[in-house]
């Protein structure tokens, strides 16, 4: 559990946050300047808030009434950096064990030989951080966090220094380990697919104030919160389970709260927890129930918000049974009479897998 | 080849040279770190202090030491009374002299190689649980270390030619405060030692040129091996 409440005023900028996360990751999202990095440096005792209280756990890291302020070597908080931060003048197994000689720890987490088996970096270990690529420095930074054996594990946007190509090489590696690991996470990201591979629990930050904190599936489905909409690639979030393979015809099933989708077949036994993500570019509206089309994947539903007009298009909101996201175009809305409260169905034409199947 | 003579005045000389920057060290380790990582009301005031060794006459420098360490000095009268210890008119005197002018090129050197360090690196260390103690250590201690060598060999160079500060604080007295330097001097007061003169710098050539090449391949190994951090 991470409780966490922070006033702090830096000059003309104030950051006012405030979220309670149960999940395993957590992730903060917002624009750069919306005070993400002033959070995580606030949990990691690194800069004192005006007021507030920063819990984890049941340890009490900083509180202005009592008044508590433990500094950063007291807090068991793993840190990894936008910059890989490595220490020049150390290999990368001295490295990573710098951070494991703290007396008892404040987790389990995992040992020497899983960490370098994880982040594949058994070949590195007695190099210099200096003969590394930019993707192999960030790793050996994550392991080395991950064995402080820390009691929350920070991640602030490690992979925004590094191109497209090192980041899909490290992603798996973060998946992994944010799975393996049993730590709480906080990863702070302006990146939306990050977030949504990575993250449970989605806390929206705008100009130093919370938005909104709920399940990453929820919050992405609000027509409300503008930098999550307004995006391009604004979609939907669903974790669902594996309810059948059908091998005729190369088929999943997965089941969700809002029903059942077919899917191109995948890995994974019956009952495996994943998750999907639809675009809202990829789903079509039909105000009566169509019979004759290719579509395989039909939800009926009903629209409970209308979003805005943007340019040509509109955001609609429907209620499943979870809320989905739509993206029509406002001529379409407008002959359709898309209205709240309308029962439509909506035509799903691709799903992609966001999170692969896991028992 | 050298004559006992000169052999003495050699080893007194290098005796004196690292004595003065032995004790230096920690001490300008301490002011470099000070002057470099921390803000305090006055700071640009000690920091002119810590340098005036560079900037006033050296026989200014060996007068207020004597004034202070002397026999009858502040400081000098109460060591001795207290513990019978005694800078005047013996090497230790002549290796004060030394280590306090060459301290202000110590700090420098020093200082600038602490102030290159990525602070953030030393952050980074602290979330993995290190005090700053273990920090300091780790980190900013081996990080600097091209500095701490560079600082030294100049301040052993520097303690080796201390003349004006010496001469005035402890005299020159054969076999305990006659450095090199002060060897030259006073055989230039006699007639006829032009062989003697030209055999004692020949001799400071060599002792300062084997300082400064032992000093570059020292720093070139040390550099090498933390090569990331000054990129």
């Amino acid at each position: 559990m991470i409780d966490v409440t922070i006033k702090k005023s830096f000059g003309s900028f104030n950051l006012d946050a405030r979220f309670e996360s149960h999940g395993d990751v957590t992730a903060l999202y917002g624009v750069s300047g919306a005070g993400k990095t002033s959070i995580v440096n606030a949990i990691a005792g690194l800069s004192r808030p005006d007021a507030g209280h920063i819990t984890v756990g049941d340890a009490a890291l900083y509180d202005s009434e009592r008044p508590i302020f433990q500094p950063p070597e007291r807090r068991g908080i793993g840190y990894v950096f936008q910059e890989d931060r490595l220490f020049p003048h150390m290999t990368v197994r001295r490295n990573l064990l710098y951070g494991s000689r703290r007396a008892g720890g404040h987790s389990e987490g995992l040992d020497l030989e899983t960490v370098i088996t994880l982040l594949g970096i058994d070949h590195l270990l007695d190099r210099l951080p200096h003969r590394l690529s930019g993707g192999e420095k960030q790793r050996v930074a994550i392991g080395r966090a991950v064995l402080s054996r820390p009691r929350l594990l920070l991640m602030d946007e490690p992979l925004a220094n590094l191109d497209t190509a090192r980041r899909d090489e490290i992603l798996p590696f973060l998946q992994k380990t944010c799975s393996d690991l049993a730590v709480p996470i906080v990863y702070v990201s302006h990146a939306i697919d990050e977030i949504t591979r990575l993250a449970d629990t989605l806390v929206v930050l705008d100009k130093g104030k919370t938005l909104a904190v709920g399940p990453v599936s929820e919050i992405t489905a609000r027509l409300d919160l503008g930098p999550l909409v307004d995006r391009r690639d604004a979609g939907t979030i669903l974790d669902g389970k594996i309810a059948a393979h059908d091998s005729t015809y190369q088929l999943t099933t997965v089941s969700f709260q809002g029903g059942l989708l077919l899917i191109p077949t995948i890995d994974g036994a019956v009952g495996d927890h994943l998750r999907l993500r639809i675009q809202a570019r990829d789903i079509a509206i039909a105000t009566t129930t169509p019979d004759n089309i290719s579509t395989l994947n039909c939800l009926g539903g009903t629209i409970t918000q209308v979003g805005e007009p943007r340019q040509a298009h509109q955001d609609i909101q429907i209620d499943v049974g979870i809320p989905i996201l739509a993206r029509v175009t406002r001529r379409s809305a407008m002959e359709l009479g898309l209205e709240p409260g309308r029962e439509i169905t909506a035509l799903i034409k691709s799903v992609a897998v966001e999170r692969a199947a896991m028992p | 080849m050298l004559t006992p003579l000169e052999i003495e005045i050699i080893s007194l000389s290098l005796r004196v040279a690292i004595w003065a920057v032995l004790f230096g060290l920690p001490l300008a380790i301490a002011a470099a770190w000070v002057l470099a990582r921390t803000r305090f009301p006055g700071k640009a005031l000690v920091d002119g202090a810590l340098h005036l060794p560079l900037v006033v006459p050296p026989v200014i420098v060996g007068f207020t030491l004597l004034v202070l360490f002397g026999r009858q000095g502040a400081i000098g009268s109460v060591l001795h009374d207290w513990i019978g210890f005694s800078f005047a008119f013996d090497w230790k005197g002549a290796a004060l002299a030394s280590g306090v002018m060459a301290f202000p090129l110590m700090v420098r050197a020093i200082r600038l190689s602490i102030e290159a360090i990525d602070q953030r690196i030393e952050t980074a260390a602290r979330t993995l649980g290190a005090t700053r103690l273990r920090v300091f250590a780790t980190i900013t201690l081996p990080l600097a270390l091209p500095g701490i060598l560079s600082g030294t060999v100049l301040a052993f160079a520097r303690s080796l030619g201390e003349f004006g500060a010496t001469i005035t604080f402890v005299s020159n007295i054969p076999g305990e405060t006659r450095t090199l330097p002060l060897a030259v001097f006073s055989l230039m007061q006699v007639p006829g030692a032009d062989e003697a003169i030209l055999r004692l710098v020949l001799v400071s050539i060599v002792i300062a040129l084997a300082a400064l090449v032992l000093s570059e391949a020292l720093s070139r190994r040390v550099t090498a091996r933390i090569r990331g951090a000054a990129q």
